[in-house]
């Protein structure tokens, strides 16, 4: 049978669906899950921009918390007004917080189409090695531009006349909401516009190309795609994306600094993609919610799943700092072995494994 | 004059550190063409295990080192065995993505172990300094050069002049007609992660007198590392050794003369230096430019 307009109408039903879910959420949760739920929608968005690039085009990035450090820095820097020295020039701007994030995606556009243009001639291996690099070495180029940037102690944020949220919370047409509802729902306001960008760029000629050049650089050569163009087109679209999630990362923190974008988050995000699944979106969904609550809520996780008569385990300090690392390393190597198309591929499986079964009888 | 001398001699010093580990990663890039994205957090795992022999069970230095070299070199072995293996057919993605977790793994592991504190490691050498022709030397770094000069010796001797070493060799350059004379290529590949974790540990207990030893030691000298590597050409194991010094040298000059730089750019210009030399001539110094076949 064939069914030519399933490949359309599912993911657009699931849209509804998500936008649906997505706005009851902050109804049956509490303000501090909100919160929660606003940095799980920043990973996605960021998510989304970093499976464009790895998943969909094959070029690895292990520096994309170096894209979301510029998106952050672009809006502190528009939103506080503390006289920031560019070259000798007293730099001062108190932009509305809302209108530096496309900002934000532009500059971090123009900043990924540049570094897309080197890249080019960089595959696989040497790519991860450049991208790694310039993640570890964008804390010390911050710190070294104090002026501009506040060196070390950063740029505070909080209670300036540039930020929309505030303590007493937000009025949008007409409904009072928190603070934290504000930032839940600007964030995911974002996400799901971010999702339906990428997923109309993905599904059609755009999309085909980056799957070429994924699959076979040779091949998608041969068949006339222009590598080049599209190579750093994936570079400045996923930039972009980190851009707004950078942004808005630092709208929900109020404050930011060279160690808000460490070289931790380029890796957390590369876990991220792996879990929710090379070349799908909507798993990234999972993949979000998998790298934000294993980061704050590993060690109670681990303190019920290990009981204490397991020698060695049981009594082992889960609170430590180091334990989500370890974690996380273990279902990056896992899922590599075992279900390398992650959370996606294994519901894709499932549904496949069920469809032969109720086909069978 | 006397000035510039001293900033040579102690580059040199750094630059061993960064060779050794840079040839760490040559080696394992060229038995399998990985680049270990966990090289630098094997270092730094085996010289805690240097710290805690030492500091904790009151072990003495030198039998402590090579206790440490040892258990280093069954750690490589078995990383390979149970971690490399598994995915070593995956496509690059999947290997970098490995390599990544076995990095989260060892630094976390390492914090959860002997917390994120920072620990100073004793040296063996002595901090006096000599003068020699008007130029003051630090006693520790000139051990420092004369240990990595020692290591890189005993292992090109090892390569060159054994029945092992050979057989390492040609697993590494012709797997499939080693595997026919009756090289076992597989266990000659864990070999080749033995050695690099030994290099590898090599340039973390040389560096931890200095950059102290925490989890996040080895970050940026993995970088460095990189750097020469890349800069030697990546399949080199001279170019690994002459980039290092380089990179040594040339940094600490860098660091010195070049106000702007100071101590702060030296990993941007580390960086620079990556990009530049991929972008110009991808071979490096002394690797062989690769062809791709369709």
């Amino acid at each position: 049978m064939r069914r030519p307009d399933t490949r359309t109408l599912i993911p657009i039903v699931a849209y509804v669906v998500l936008c649906v879910v997505a706005f009851f959420l902050p109804f049956a949760i509490s303000d501090f899950r909100a919160q929660q739920f606003a940095y799980v929608g920043i990973y996605f968005i960021a998510l989304i921009g970093l499976n464009v690039l790895t998943g969909y085009t094959g070029l690895i990035s292990l520096g994309h918390g170096a894209f979301m450090a510029i998106g952050g820095y672009t809006t502190a820097i528009l939103v506080s007004d503390q006289g920031l020295k560019l070259g000798g020039h007293v730099f001062s701007s108190d932009l509305k917080d809302l209108w530096t994030i496309p900002i934000a995606a532009l500059v971090c556009g123009i900043a990924g189409l540049l570094f897309g243009l080197p890249a080019l001639r960089l595959s696989g291996l040497y790519l991860a090695l450049a991208t790694f690099a310039i993640a570890v070495s964008a804390p010390a180029v911050i710190k070294k531009f104090e002026d501009f940037t506040g060196g070390g102690s950063g740029i505070n944020m909080f209670g300036l006349p540039g930020l929309t949220g505030g303590i007493d919370g937000v009025t949008v047409f007409g409904h009072h909401l928190t603070f934290n509802d504000w930032l839940y729902y600007l964030s995911w306001s974002i996400a799901l516009l971010g999702l339906a960008i990428g997923w109309l760029l993905l599904r059609g000629r755009t999309g085909r190309a980056f799957r070429a050049v994924r699959d076979s650089e040779t091949a998608a050569a041969s068949a006339g795609v222009n590598l080049a163009l599209y190579k750093t087109l994936a570079f400045g679209i996923s930039a972009a994306y980190a851009g707004v999630a950078g942004a808005l990362f630092a709208i929900a923190n109020t404050f930011v600094n060279p160690d808000t974008f460490p070289i931790a988050l380029s890796i957390f995000l590369l876990v991220g993609v792996v879990v929710g699944g090379l070349g799908s979106l909507y798993g990234l969904i999972a993949g979000a919610v998998f790298v934000y609550f294993m980061q704050i809520s590993w060690a109670q996780q681990a303190d019920r799943a290990i009981p204490d008569w397991v020698p060695w385990f049981g009594d082992l300090n889960t609170n430590s700092p180091g334990a989500p690392a370890v974690a996380f390393g273990v279902v990056l190597i896992a899922i590599m072995m075992l279900v390398p198309s992650g959370a996606a591929g294994l519901v894709r499986r499932l549904a496949s494994l069920t469809q032969r079964v109720s086909g069978r009888s | 004059m006397a000035d510039f001398l001293q900033q040579v001699v102690s580059g040199l010093a750094s630059g061993g550190i960064y060779a050794s580990l840079a040839l760490a990663l040559v080696l394992i890039h060229r038995a399998t063409g990985i680049i270990n994205f966990a090289q630098g957090e094997m270092a730094m795992f085996t010289t805690y295990i240097l710290w805690s022999l030492t500091s904790n069970h009151g072990w003495p230095y030198w039998p402590a080192f090579a206790a440490t070299l040892l258990f280093a070199f069954v750690f490589g072995l078995g990383i390979h065995r149970f971690v490399i293996r598994p995915v070593e057919r995956g496509s690059v993605l999947t290997i970098v993505i490995v390599t990544i977790g076995l990095l989260l793994i060892l630094n976390g592991a390492a914090t959860w172990i002997w917390t994120g504190e920072v620990r100073s490691v004793e040296s063996p050498f002595p901090t006096r300094t000599i003068e020699v022709a008007g130029v003051t030397m630090s006693i520790q770094d000139l051990g420092t050069i004369a240990v990595v000069v020692g290591v890189v010796g005993i292992l090109w001797l090892f390569f060159q002049f054994t029945k092992v070493g050979l057989a390492l060799r040609a697993a590494a350059i012709n797997p499939g007609e080693s595997r026919l004379v009756g090289v076992r290529v597989s266990w000659m590949l864990g070999l080749g992660w033995g050695l690099a974790a030994v290099l590898g540990a090599v340039s973390g207990i040389l560096a931890a007198p200095t950059v102290f030893l925490d989890p996040n030691m080895m970050a940026a000298i993995l970088i460095y590392a990189f750097a020469a590597a890349v800069l030697g050409g990546i399949d080199s194991p001279a170019g690994a050794v002459v980039g290092g010094l380089l990179l040594g040298v040339g940094l600490n000059l860098l660091g010195q003369y070049v106000n702007f730089v100071g101590a702060d750019l030296r990993l941007p210009a580390a960086l620079l230096i990556i990009l530049v030399v991929l972008l110009v001539k991808p071979s490096g110094l002394f690797g062989k430019p690769v062809v791709r076949r369709v």
